[in-house]
This record gives structure tokens, C-alpha cells and sequence, in this order.
């Protein structure tokens, strides 16, 4: 039987959805180390994709290698259609960056900053104007555009790093741990505008970050990577529902130490931690809870609540990094 | 390209004049050695400031000085201050980098040794008044001119050859520095001679043709400053720069 027409079209729609980034065993070697080790990835435009890894994974040079800053060892990259090997320049031309350091000039005033890149985009005098205004009035920085950046707060230039990466209008802009070093007032500040601007910009980020409860707020799309190697790709859901483990959180009063200590020994637990007024319980794997609930009541305790899940995204990012530990 | 090479020229030249320095340092400092070389040093020479061939030589050193000083900074110092890797990340090309770094430099040395040339001219007139206008020698201002500019391009070229490769302004310039010395020790040497010595070199000297020795040396410094250009646009490596 034929599909139908509005199935075919909705298939059509699908595999015709364009990547921003596309890579193919992408691998890039310095010496003996490979920094990047057969990377293959596919972020649909329009996404924003968390790039996850500890410090020393791959992240940076990762960025490098799709902006065609360094060639890869081997491997092919596609960024937004082009090959960045040999099509660097148009690549750039089409990508926002914000990389490990800020790169703002600091001795010039925040709006010279932003006036040399929108020249740089070679975008004419009123839009030029208009959109500094505009993305300085967005991140709420415009009534000091006048003052060197030198004397800003590390937020505000983050802030003002941001908003040149979205000055052209790119299709797809790169955002190296955007929040690295911010103090959490500043980190919630900067990642409400990232979500706010990517909504409104409606461009591709690839983001790398430290902070999982950030990559859990803005991305639809995570990676994650470790000693160069991609271990996992999905979205968070996903990743939790395949590296979290199972866990069981328990609220209520009167835990004994007693039946504490015979969920601790149980070999299907791999952590128990209690607190005032809760106990979680992390599973080896899936298990039956009814058996660790009635030991907790035969123990005393007066139960309020049984919440049984998956363990956040945080505690399934350090499962995915740390499981086969580097030979 | 020219217009992505005057993007980085005016932002190059904004920082160079007014940012970089503490304040208003830089515009002070451009102050000062006008002052010296434009007011003071004519003052003292009088006349002769604007006659005597001798007194020109003195310029020829001016953009050296000047640029030996802000060339270190371009790339090392772009390293230093960690902006350098956003703007390779940016659409410009490398010779649009290179070529708008260098473009500043030399406009700011050249420029200032052209202001300066314009001073001295002024201060003379003002102070030795020979009842009209007294003027450079068109030719010996000509051949000024030109090599001034040539040992722009030279100075410029050369720092930034030091400089792409230096981790620190400072490193690039202490290299800049050694350079210096390099350059000027035949000179040194040249004085320790014997004064017998000394006598014969100077008489070969006064039977060249100084025509000729000013053509070769405007020569020369052609091939140079397209050689030292040259080597510039090989080392200018996205990935090195970045790597290093």
C-alpha cells in the first residue's frame, strides 16, 4: 500500500531538514595525542547543541577545526554546506564566535568594539548603528557603550562577547563556556539572555559547557565527549534515559541508621545518601523499590513520599566521562 | 580586500593613538617626540635643519624609532591580551589582517615622521625669519620622502615578523632590540678603526657618486621591504598563530 501523501511530504520534510554542522570521523592529531578521534556529528540548523566534556576533552579544538582554523587530520567537517578545510573564510563569514577567551579589545569603548566587527561584517552605517543599539539595549548595556571595556565586570563583557557574535546575523554562532568564571548571579543573568537572543535570532548555537543544568536549560541537543572521543549524542531526555541511573528518593521522617545501613550493603546500590528529611537511593541498575521501602517502614520510618526516576543530567554526563577510564 | 585592510588599519591606528597607552599616553608621548625633533632639535641647528643634508639623515631614523616600538605589539600583543583568536575567527583573510596591522604601523610612523618634517619646516621659518619662506631642496625632500617611507615598510615588516611569532610583547621586543644593536654595530665598528683606516674609507666614500649610492640604497631597501613582506604572508599561519 502507498503511503500517504501528508506521511510522504512529513518524511520528506524530515530527512530534508539542513545541518548546520555535519562531520564525518573528523580527527585532528597533535603528535601522538589525538585531540579529536573520529568525531561524527549531525546538528540540524536551528538547534542548539550542548557540546559536554571535562576540561581537556576535545571542546576547543573541536570549535577550531569546524571554523577551519586548523585543519583536521583526517576526517571531513561541513559547516553550514561548506568545507572549512578549504572554505575557511566563507565558513567565518557565515558563524558567530565566542571562543575560550572574550576577545574584546578592552582599551576601546564597548560600542568601538562592536563597531569594528559589524565593519569587519562589512554591514552598512545605519544597519550598523541600529543593530548595536539594538543588541545593547537587549542585553541591557547600551546607556554604558561609551566606557572602555576594561572596567566592566567579567559579566558585562561576556555580555557584550555575545552580543558581537549575533551582530551579522549569523546562521550558526559558537559559544566556548560562555559562563566560565561568572559568579551564578551573573551565569543565570548571561544564560537567560543566551536563551532569550537564540529564541528571538533563531540561529544554530553550539555550546560547550561545564555547567549541566545550563546545557539542560538552553540546548535541545547534547554531545558528549571525553578524551576526544563523542560517548554519547542525543537530546537530555535521552541521555538520561541511557547513561542515568536509576534512583529512588524517598521523603519522610524517622529513617533508622539501622535500615540505612542494609540498603547501603545491598549489592543492587551503588550510593545511598540521606539528608534531614530524604533518602536517595542509586541503583546499579533497574530494581524492584517495594523491598528498600518496607525496610526503611520496618525500620520506623513515617514515609511522606516516593518519587522513583532516573538521576539528572549532571550524574549521567559524569557516568558518560568517567566510565572506561582512559587506558 | 582594501576595505577589510582599512578596517583593521582604523581600528589598529584608534588603539595606537588613544587606547593602548594609559589614558591619553600615546597622543602626550606623539607630543613630546614632535616636540623634540620638531621644535627642539631645529632650534639648536637652525637653518642648516632645512638646508643641510646632514640634518636630514636624522629623519631617516624617526620611523624606525617610532615603529620599533608599536610593532612588537601587533600580533604578540594581540596574543597577550587573548584577542587575537576572535579575530582569526572573524571572515577576514590573512592579508587583510597582515596587510591592516602593517598598513598602521607604517602610517603611524611615516605619518609622524612626515608631521615632524612639517614642524621642523614651521619652527625654522618662525624662528630664523630670512625675510620670505625658506624650503627643503626638492630632491634632498624627495629622496627623504621616499626613503623614510621604504624604511617604514622595513621597520613595520620586520617587527611583525618578530611579533607573529612572539608569545609576548616584550619577547617581541627584546628580539626587536638584539635586532637594533645587529644593525647598528657596523657603525660601532666602523669608529673603533684605525684612523688611517678610517682615512681611506672616508676617501672612498667622497669618490662614489652620491647620486648612485642613493639610487642603490633606495634599491636596496625596495627589495628588502619586498622580501621582508614576503616572509610575512608565508609565516601569517592561521593554525600556527593560533597553536603557538
Amino acid at each position: 500500500m502507498a503511503a500517504s501523501p501528508i506521511f510522504t511530504q512529513l518524511v520528506q520534510e524530515q530527512s530534508m531538514t539542513p545541518s548546520a554542522i555535519r562531520t564525518s570521523s573528523l580527527t585532528r592529531s597533535f603528535g601522538s595525542v589525538r585531540a579529536v578521534d573520529g568525531i561524527s556529528l549531525d546538528v540540524p540548523a536551528g538547534t542548539v547543541f550542548g557540546f559536554l566534556g571535562p576540561n581537556g576533552a576535545g571542546k576547543t579544538t573541536t570549535i577550531r577545526l569546524l571554523l577551519g582554523l586548523l585543519d583536521a587530520t583526517s576526517g571531513q567537517a561541513e559547516v553550514l554546506g561548506l568545507n572549512p578545510r578549504t572554505q575557511g573564510d566563507q565558513v567565518r563569514a557565515g558563524c558567530g564566535a565566542l571562543l575560550e577567551h572574550n576577545g574584546l579589545y578592552e582599551r576601546l569603548s564597548a560600542y568601538d568594539n562592536l563597531d569594528f566587527f559589524a565593519r569587519i561584517w562589512r554591514m552598512p552605517a545605519g544597519t550598523r548603528q541600529a543593530r548595536i543599539q539594538e543588541l545593547l539595549t537587549n542585553l541591557n548595556l547600551w546607556d554604558r557603550r561609551n566606557e572602555a571595556v576594561v572596567e566592566w565586570s567579567r559579566g558585562m563583557m561576556q555580555k557584550l562577547a555575545v552580543a558581537r557574535t549575533l551582530l551579522h546575523h549569523p546562521a550558526l554562532i559558537f559559544l566556548d563556556e560562555p559562563t566560565a568564571g561568572l559568579d551564578p548571579l551573573a551565569s543565570a543573568v548571561l544564560r537567560e539572555d543566551l536563551a532569550s537572543l537564540a529564541k528571538r535570532e533563531g540561529v544554530t548555537i553550539f555550546l560547550t559547557t561545564h555547567n549541566l543544568a545550563e546545557a539542560e536549560k538552553l540546548c535541545q541537543l547534547l554531545g558528549v565527549i571525553r578524551e576526544g572521543k563523542l560517548v554519547a549524542f542525543g537530546s537530555p531526555g535521552d541521555l538520561r534515559r541511557t547513561s542515568g541511573k536509576p534512583r529512588l528518593e524517598v521523603t519522610g521522617t524517622s529513617f533508622s541508621p539501622e535500615s540505612i545501613l542494609a540498603i547501603k550493603v545491598h549489592p543492587q546500590v551503588a550510593n545511598v545518601s540521606v539528608e534531614a528529611q530524604r533518602v536517595v537511593i542509586d541503583f546499579k541498575e533497574p530494581t524492584p523499590s517495594a523491598p528498600f521501602i518496607n525496610l526503611l517502614i520496618k525500620g520506623g520510618a513515617q514515609i511522606e513520599e516516593v518519587h522513583k526516576g532516573k538521576a539528572d543530567l549532571e550524574e549521567a554526563f559524569l557516568t558518560l566521562v568517567e566510565k572506561e577510564p582512559a587506558k | 580586500m582594501i576595505i577589510d585592510i582599512a578596517t583593521v588599519m582604523q581600528k589598529e591606528l584608534k588603539e595606537l593613538l588613544f587606547q593602548r597607552g594609559q589614558g591619553r599616553s600615546g597622543t602626550i608621548r606623539m607630543l613630546i617626540f614632535i616636540g623634540i625633533f620638531g621644535i627642539l632639535l631645529p632650534l639648536q641647528n637652525g637653518i642648516d635643519a632645512l638646508t643641510s643634508p646632514f640634518g636630514m639623515i636624522f629623519w631617516l631614523w624617526i620611523p624606525y624609532m617610532l615603529i620599533s616600538g608599536v610593532t612588537a605589539d601587533t600580533f604578540a600583543g594581540e596574543r597577550e591580551r587573548h584577542t587575537l583568536e576572535t579575530l582569526l575567527a572573524s571572515r577576514l583573510s590573512d592579508r587583510a589582517i597582515l596587510f591592516g596591522k602593517l598598513g598602521a604601523v607604517i602610517s603611524y610612523g611615516w605619518g609622524m615622521t612626515l608631521l615632524t618634517i612639517l614642524v621642523n619646516l614651521i619652527t625654522v621659518n618662525l624662528v630664523f625669519w630670512q625675510g620670505s619662506p625658506v624650503f627643503y631642496p626638492p630632491l634632498l625632500l624627495g629622496i627623504a620622502l621616499v626613503v623614510t617611507l621604504e624604511i617604514s615598510v622595513f621597520s613595520a615588516a620586520l617587527g611583525t615578523i618578530i611579533s607573529l611569532r612572539s608569545p609576548t610583547t616584550r619577547a617581541a621586543q627584546q628580539t626587536m632590540s638584539i635586532l637594533v644593536f645587529v644593525l647598528i654595530l657596523p657603525l660601532f665598528a666602523l669608529s673603533m678603526l684605525p684612523k688611517n683606516v678610517l682615512f681611506q674609507v672616508g676617501e672612498l666614500l667622497a669618490a662614489i657618486d652620491i647620486v648612485e649610492l642613493v639610487a642603490v640604497v633606495i634599491f636596496g631597501l625596495f627589495i628588502a621591504d619586498v622580501a621582508l613582506i614576503m616572509v610575512n604572508l608565508v609565516r601569517f599561519q592561521r593554525a600556527k598563530l593560533i597553536t603557538d
